[in-house]
């Protein structure tokens, strides 16, 4: 007998264990456009091509340089002279068959002014070490039409990314300490009946005896619940002082205490989300997330009087089968009686909208219940207003006072961006002295439009300077590894993207991530 | 055959860091041309694993003017290693990949010379390991882990005033990835903390209670469990043990545990949980692997050629929200079991109740030890005596009835010294057994 999974399933497992089949399914589906197949450009498709990406387009006029061939592992000594695009595509492609990669030998510039819909066929388009000026165009235009971007750039030991997006929602963020919301402190009628049924014993799982010991404990507390460190310990003692036996579930129970509470309520960034203008104000355009989270607003409002829908997972506890199973099942009843009132308001809503009532599925709406205490919305900005009406200056400027931050790097980079637009070549690409004096003084102006007085550090244009356009494999890799899993995260909408820029210093190496 | 023409510009990226000076860079260092050709013709770097950091490793030294560069695997390519394994297409399934990848790597980048060692890391001698400039480990086993790192203690030699001669460290950088988590760090073997300083780092495995297993299953993996600690035993389908690759054997263990369930009303039970519960799968992305293997890259290429000052000495990488990381000094265990020379002392309470069994199960079991098939000798009224060992049949069987046998049968006194020898370090260690009084608890 053979294996029941497909081979397909079978050569990816690895990942589908994380993102699931419907996160593959997403990405199989997936089109990406790099623009500029340096080191980095090809280092993220590696990490794109491999899980299996529907196909990548990489645009690049240029030729195929010594350095090249010494720094970008996807070319190979013949590749010398010929169409970068298209070498590295061949190599690319070869590392799996699933994907398909196209090249096209043109300056991206000309597409943008001639052919701008041609971006359009893609789900995310990554620019690497794009001029300024036609970043700026590809900014705006990639808005306009909702399109990702991602805008990075590797010069020596130094690297910067950059996310545009307008908006980004994600029902399954994967957080690390997922808290079990478990309803202790307000009980459902289910709960109840189940916990009233048992006795004491050292077959019952852990949540019930915690359950009527809480009960107890209100009885002598005027109804209230334990909140202080002191109020937990008498729980503990009060558990304690019911064993009869050195019983694994009345010490699971006891060391539960602390851990148990406080499930249920939407925090401040659930609540943020909920009280947000595409949630309150829904349209037709309105996306199946704000949709659903309407809808989840109004059953807390109204059915679950101030809580979440129940997520209906509990924890492994030590007891017998039956106790846990049905305990088990008890929570799970109820997460899906909760997740059908949403389920039932959200088709009201797609037929108020105008909307077919199967755009959402019930099985959305479920997953959308069991993930409803961790949802995450994030809004972007334009990368042509930092670079045209200025950037976070209150952040550039405090940043720049503490010695420890990255903020200098930023001002470095961008400033190098400048002095290619400036000179026509790298800083230092030649020699180091005179351009550090110059690349200073694009810094002083870059700090001038954004209205900041601060000093600089020589040490960074010195450095900038040193490396004189100079792509450092590993940096690149680095960058290339975390850009492909920001790409990911993208076209499978799971996990929370950077927000919206991170600078690499690979010889510290730090990473920081800072909002523009 | 492609005609080679040598690239004169080819390496001029790499040349601005090595041949220009700097503001960041480490304060010994004199930039000169001589560097990259130090890179390029005399450098040895050793590559262990060829596995999903391996791979990135091989590429990333490639890149960075490495030529020589060995790489060591035991293990075959298989399909599931082709979503992050770049170096791998699906015509080698089957082959080394030691093997595999320095073929390919010795094609794509002319004039570089890997040369593969398809055998267990075990294998080799002092001898081998002494040759190399800077050792980097891709390992996903914690045993071999520590068995290089043991070995790399091993090679450092001391002055007549006990200090480490410098010129006998071999520094080792180690990675690790699980998931979208991942670390890197530097080691210098005596000098800095080593794998062994720092084994609390490493979580224990899960493992269910045996009696949750047979008599109270709650969870889809208990049933898995069940078929594999007791059903495979008793019922034997195959006359063979169970292997987590084998097709027939992964249906019977699905269908088993599936009865199981259903008995039990336990639900979630799938396919590739019981691959993953059986072959202990770890989740594995490329992006993971490319992060982790480029930190070790460059802290190779920055003591390799002293440009900047190298990591120190642990960093972890997360990038489940955002992007996050982390660095900081690990610190020495002054009583690390394998890079202090001090004598660790197990205090035993009950030397006359204590068998050497339940010693056994302490060293295996113990954070600070946790060691797999620890072989135990002593010196008994001046000749040397097995207590027991493992790896050896006819001495395993010579020396089973000593297990339970308490450590005063087998008269042990206060004070014995036992030789320990376990894979998790080539070199053996030696403990002290203390007999303690009763009022004090033991461990």
């Amino acid at each position: 007998m053979s294996s029941p999974e497909s081979d397909k399933s079978r050569k990816y497992d690895r990942q589908i264990r994380l993102w699931g089949d419907h996160g593959q399914s997403l990405l199989e589906n997936s089109q990406i456009c790099l623009i500029n197949a340096n080191a980095l450009g090809t280092e993220i498709l590696k990490g794109l091509v491999l899980p299996g990406i529907g196909s990548f387009t990489i645009i690049d006029h240029n030729l195929v340089t010594e350095e090249d061939i010494g720094s970008n592992f996807f070319l190979e000594s013949s590749s010398l002279g010929q169409n970068r695009a298209k070498c590295c595509t061949q190599y690319l492609q070869e590392l799996n068959p699933d994907v398909n990669g196209e090249s096209i030998d043109e300056n991206v510039d000309n597409i943008i002014a001639n052919n701008s819909d041609f971006f359009k066929n893609f789900s995310v388009v990554v620019a690497c070490s794009l001029t300024e000026k036609s970043l700026i165009k590809l900014s705006n235009l990639l808005w306009d039409f909702n399109i990702p971007l991602i805008a990075c750039k590797s010069l020596g030991f130094f690297g910067i990314a950059r996310v545009q997006m307008k908006e980004y929602c994600v029902v399954e963020t994967h957080p690390d300490n997922k808290h079990h919301d478990l309803r202790l402190e307000e009980p459902f009628e289910a709960m109840l009946e189940y916990c009233e049924k048992i006795e004491y014993g050292s077959k019952v799982p852990w949540l019930v005896i915690l359950f009527k010991h809480i009960q107890e404990y209100k009885k002598t507390h005027d109804g209230n619940l334990p909140e202080t460190y002191k109020e937990k310990i008498e729980l503990k003692d009060m558990i304690r002082s019911s064993m009869t036996a050195d019983e694994e579930n009345f010490e699971e129970a006891i060391r539960s205490v602390n851990s148990s509470f406080g499930g249920g309520k939407p925090n401040s960034t659930i609540q943020h989300i909920l009280n947000d203008e595409s949630c309150t104000k829904l349209s037709k355009c309105s996306s199946s997330f704000w949709i659903m989270a309407h809808a989840l607003k109004d059953f807390i409002n109204k059915e679950g009087t101030g809580y979440l829908p129940l997520p209906g997972n509990i924890p492994d506890m030590t007891a017998e089968t039956a106790l846990y199973i049905n305990l088990q099942n008890v929570y799970r009843a109820k997460a899906l009686q909760d997740a059908d009132v949403i389920f039932r308001r959200v088709q009201e809503l797609l037929e108020e909208l105008n909307k077919s009532c199967d755009s959402i599925t019930e099985k959305e709406v479920r997953l959308f219940c069991r993930e409803a205490a961790y949802l995450s919305v994030t809004r972007g900005s334009k990368i042509a207003d930092e670079y045209e009406k200025g950037s976070n200056s209150a952040l550039v400027s405090s940043e720049l006072e503490n010695i420890e931050s990255l903020m200098g790097h930023y001002v470095a980079l961008r400033s190098q961006d400048r002095f290619v637009t400036e000179h026509g070549c790298m800083p230092g690409e030649i020699q180091v002295d005179i351009d550090v004096a110059r690349i200073k003084s694009q810094a002083s102006r870059l700090l001038n439009d954004w209205g900041i007085n601060a000093q600089l550090n020589d040490d960074l244009f010195h450095e900038i300077c040193r490396y004189g356009g100079a792509e450092i494999h590993t940096i690149s890799a680095y960058l290339g590894g975390c850009i492909a899993h920001e790409v990911i995260k993208l076209v499978t909408r799971q996990y929370k993207p950077f927000d919206n820029t991170i600078i690499y210093d690979g010889i510290t190496s730090q990473c920081v991530t800072y909002k523009f | 055959m492609v005609e080679i023409v040598p690239l004169n510009k080819k390496w001029n990226y790499l040349r601005k860091i090595l041949e220009r000076s700097g503001p960041f860079q480490q304060e010994t260092f004199e930039p000169s041309g001589e560097i990259l050709e130090f890179l390029n013709n005399t450098c040895k770097i050793l590559v262990i694993g060829a596995g999903g950091l391996g791979c990135e490793l091989l590429k990333n030294f490639a890149m960075m003017g490495f030529k020589n560069i060995d790489v060591i695997d035991m293990d075959i390519i298989e399909l599931s290693n082709l979503n992050r394994q770049f170096l791998f297409r699906r015509k080698d399934i089957g082959k080394s990949k030691a093997e595999t990848a320095a073929e390919f790597i010795n094609k794509r980048i002319a004039g570089c010379k890997v040369t593969p060692h398809f055998c267990k890391i075990q294998d080799y001698d002092e001898s081998f390991y002494r040759q190399f400039h800077v050792i980097v480990s891709g390992l996903d086993s914690i045993v071999a882990r520590r068995w290089i790192n043991g070995m790399l203690i091993s090679l450092v030699k001391y002055d007549d005033d006990g200090n480490p001669d410098v010129s006998t460290i071999v520094p080792m950088i180690d990675g690790g990835t699980e998931g979208f988590k991942g670390n890197a760090r530097v080691i210098l073997p005596t000098l800095s903390p080593c794998i062994d300083c720092t084994l609390d780092l490493y979580p224990p495995q899960v493992s269910y209670p045996l009696c949750t297993i047979a008599n109270t299953p709650r969870l889809p993996e208990h049933c898995i469990e069940y078929v594999k600690v007791i059903l495979w035993d008793k019922e034997n389908p195959f006359n063979c043990a169970l292997d987590g690759d084998d097709p027939e054997h992964l249906s019977f263990v699905f269908e088993k545990a599936q009865e199981r369930a259903n008995k039990f009303n336990i639900t979630g039970l799938t396919y590739r949980l019981v691959q993953g519960v059986l072959k202990n799968i770890i989740p594995a992305v490329s992006s993971t692997n490319a992060v982790i293997a480029a930190i070790c890259a460059s802290e190779v290429f920055k003591i390799a050629t002293s440009c900047y000052e190298y990591l120190n000495n642990y960093m972890v990488f997360n990038d489940i929200d955002g992007i996050y990381t982390y660095k900081y000094e690990a610190e020495k265990n002054p009583e690390c079991l394998a890079c202090s020379s001090k004598v660790r002392t197990i205090a035993i309470k009950n030397p006359s109740s204590m068998t050497l069994q339940d010693l056994i199960d302490y060293l295996c079991n113990n954070p600070e030890y946790q060691l797999k098939n620890p072989g135990l000798t002593t010196t008994l009224n001046g000749k040397n005596k097995t207590l027991y060992m493992s790896t050896v049949k006819s001495i395993e069987e010579q020396t089973r009835c000593n297990l339970t046998q308490s450590l005063h049968e087998l008269n042990l006194s206060d004070g014995q010294e036992l030789v320990i020898a376990d894979v998790t370090n080539p070199n053996s260690i030696i403990v002290k057994l203390k007999f303690t009084d009763n009022e004090v608890e033991m461990y």
